[in-house]
């Protein structure tokens, strides 16, 4: 019906209809499938929730005399980098801790900060303090370095996040009788409260639910800047069952993202600490949905109510790897702000900032309209449905080790 | 009748007496204790809703002053810093009288001071620790 260049010609001539996933969901109703599928050209996504496999790669540039980081030691603030690269590539990850945090030594730790942190700051355009160690080489001679850095400075700083954009994700409860400190929230026992994690019908995945019009390459708006959609996240598991409107019921489809860091900003990609758990990034992401026919504005119209999510037991369940839910509620349930499990009723509360995510929504549908982000073609598909894509649990093998 | 929720610093002095049973004995005041502790330095520190005629609470908390107590409106103690909140909404089943709720409208979580008991149950958990205690 439509094609991605077609809706792109619109947007540069500033004729492009754009809608949220929030809006879309009325229009279809009002108009129908067909009318608003003639009408609408792109829907806009927006999510904005702690994601743990997020982190940022850098290269700082050379310093004089040179210095190996790579296969050294270095640090952000305290908070260490991953340096198994060349001399001033290092990556650093969102829940990396400073070697002197406590962690749950007192517990519940607080993991107030991490490289969640570091990041916002580096966004932020603070100076951050880098400490490196290194072996020395001849053409690398300097065994230590420590300085001052900021992200202006950087020859490159890159947003690279393997694991994003959870589709649908699971509603956390405790059936224990003592209170559990987890990456959903704390758990209050016996059933104290019930969080989720998702912006529902405006998450992105739950919108497109067979990546239809997503994949590899798809541009997207992320932490506040522009981004791409790199590979399927990690535990990407599209084969899950679904319900009649082709969304899954459970956590499925995941994204690996990735964007030029000095783009973005930290009102959206925030610095967190989970009480008990561990420092996370919450990272805003934002997806266009091109209108390429009925039947993606039909997904793209599901509504809160139309979406299901699993109540899994975080008490004893989840952590002993045990399978099983408790019963599945929509999101029109967990969004009134209580829900029944067990026979009990039991508070909600979301993780996920669903005003962020309409904010989202509405700032790239404002550059869309604005032609200042136009759509991309994907390169190539993500693993879809069918395609038997599944995520395993680890098969733990005995280590043998042979006899002299 | 008011009902009214205080803050009561106790100097180290007063820390070993029955201020509280004075204010039910002589004022007929009912009072709930909210929460209570004593720090390290020995100052005492008390979460009280008082329950009573406007007239006896009145007296109750001249009463109060008289002794040495510093008393403090609860509201100005958790504070939410708006820059930090992302509205996420994590605190809302944690906060024990609904002074965290939700604006179904906005999508916004509402802090409501006057509902506070400043049980402080919200600061470590919000992720964005944008619940700060004020003292």
């Amino acid at each position: 019906m439509k094609t991605i260049k077609e809706i792109n010609e619109k947007i540069k001539k500033g004729e492009a209809v754009v809608v949220t996933a929030e809006e879309v969901i009325d229009l279809v109703q009002k108009k129908g499938v067909k009318k608003a599928a003639q009408e609408v050209d792109v829907v806009t996504c927006g999510t904005f929730g702690p994601m743990c496999s997020s982190g940022a790669y850098f290269n700082i540039g050379h310093s004089k005399p040179r210095i190996k980081i790579g296969g050294g030691v270095c640090s952000l603030n305290d908070v260490p980098c991953y340096t198994g690269f060349a001399a001033v590539d290092f990556y650093l990850g969102a829940t990396a801790l400073p070697e002197d945090d406590p962690r749950n030594k007192v517990y519940p730790g607080e993991f107030k900060y991490g490289g969640a942190h570091v990041i916002q700051e580096l966004v932020s355009g603070k100076d951050i303090r880098l400490e490196a160690t290194a072996y020395g080489t001849d053409c690398y001679p300097r065994r230590k370095i420590e300085t001052l850095v900021r992200l202006s400075d950087m020859n490159e700083a890159v947003l690279f996040n393997i694991r994003n954009c959870y589709q649908n994700y699971n509603v956390a409860v405790n059936l224990s009788d003592k209170p559990v400190y987890t990456y959903m929230g704390m758990l209050k026992p016996n059933l104290g409260n019930a969080n989720y994690c998702s912006a529902g019908q405006l998450s992105p995945l739950l919108k497109d639910p067979y990546y239809r019009t997503i994949g590899i390459g798809t541009r997207i708006f992320l932490g506040g800047g522009t981004g791409y959609i790199a590979w399927q996240g990690t535990q990407h598991n599209p084969c899950v069952p679904r319900k009649e409107n082709g969304i899954p019921q459970s956590p499925a489809g995941t994204l690996a993202v990735i964007g030029d860091l000095k783009q973005m900003s930290p009102k959206w990609l925030v610095g967190v600490s989970m009480l008990g758990y561990g420092a996370t990034l919450v990272v805003g992401i934002g997806l266009p949905i091109p209108v390429l026919d009925e039947k993606v504005i039909e997904h793209a119209a599901a509504a809160d109510k139309d979406i299901y999510a699993q109540v899994v037991d975080y008490g004893t369940n989840y952590p002993n790897c045990v399978p099983g839910s408790l019963g599945e509620v929509n999101y029109e349930q967990l969004k009134s702000g209580k829900i029944i499990v067990q026979g009990k009723e039991v508070l909600t509360g979301n993780l996920s900032s669903y005003s962020k995510a309409r904010e989202i929504s509405e700032e790239l549908k404002r550059r869309i309209k604005e032609n200042e982000f136009v759509l991309s073609e994907p390169v190539a598909p993500l693993p879809g449905a069918d395609s038997g894509y599944s995520f395993k649990s680890l098969k733990e093998r005995p280590i043998v080790t042979k006899e002299e | 009748m008011v009902s009214k929720r205080i803050v009561l610093h106790f100097p180290h002095r007063l820390v070993n007496q029955p201020i509280v049973y004075k204010l039910v004995k002589e004022y007929d005041l009912k009072f709930n204790i909210l929460k209570a502790f004593v720090t390290p330095e020995e100052e005492g520190l008390m979460v009280l809703e008082l329950n009573g005629k406007r007239e006896n609470f009145e007296h109750g908390i001249e009463y109060l002053k008289s002794c040495g107590v510093k008393i403090q409106a609860l509201s100005q103690d958790v504070i939410r810093n708006e820059e930090k909140c992302t509205n996420c909404g994590v605190c809302i089943p944690i906060c024990p009288t609904q002074a965290l709720y939700l604006d179904k409208e906005t999508a916004k979580v509402n802090f409501d001071s006057k509902k506070c008991i400043a049980c402080e149950l919200c600061v470590k958990i919000c992720p964005p620790r944008a619940m700060e205690v004020h003292f």
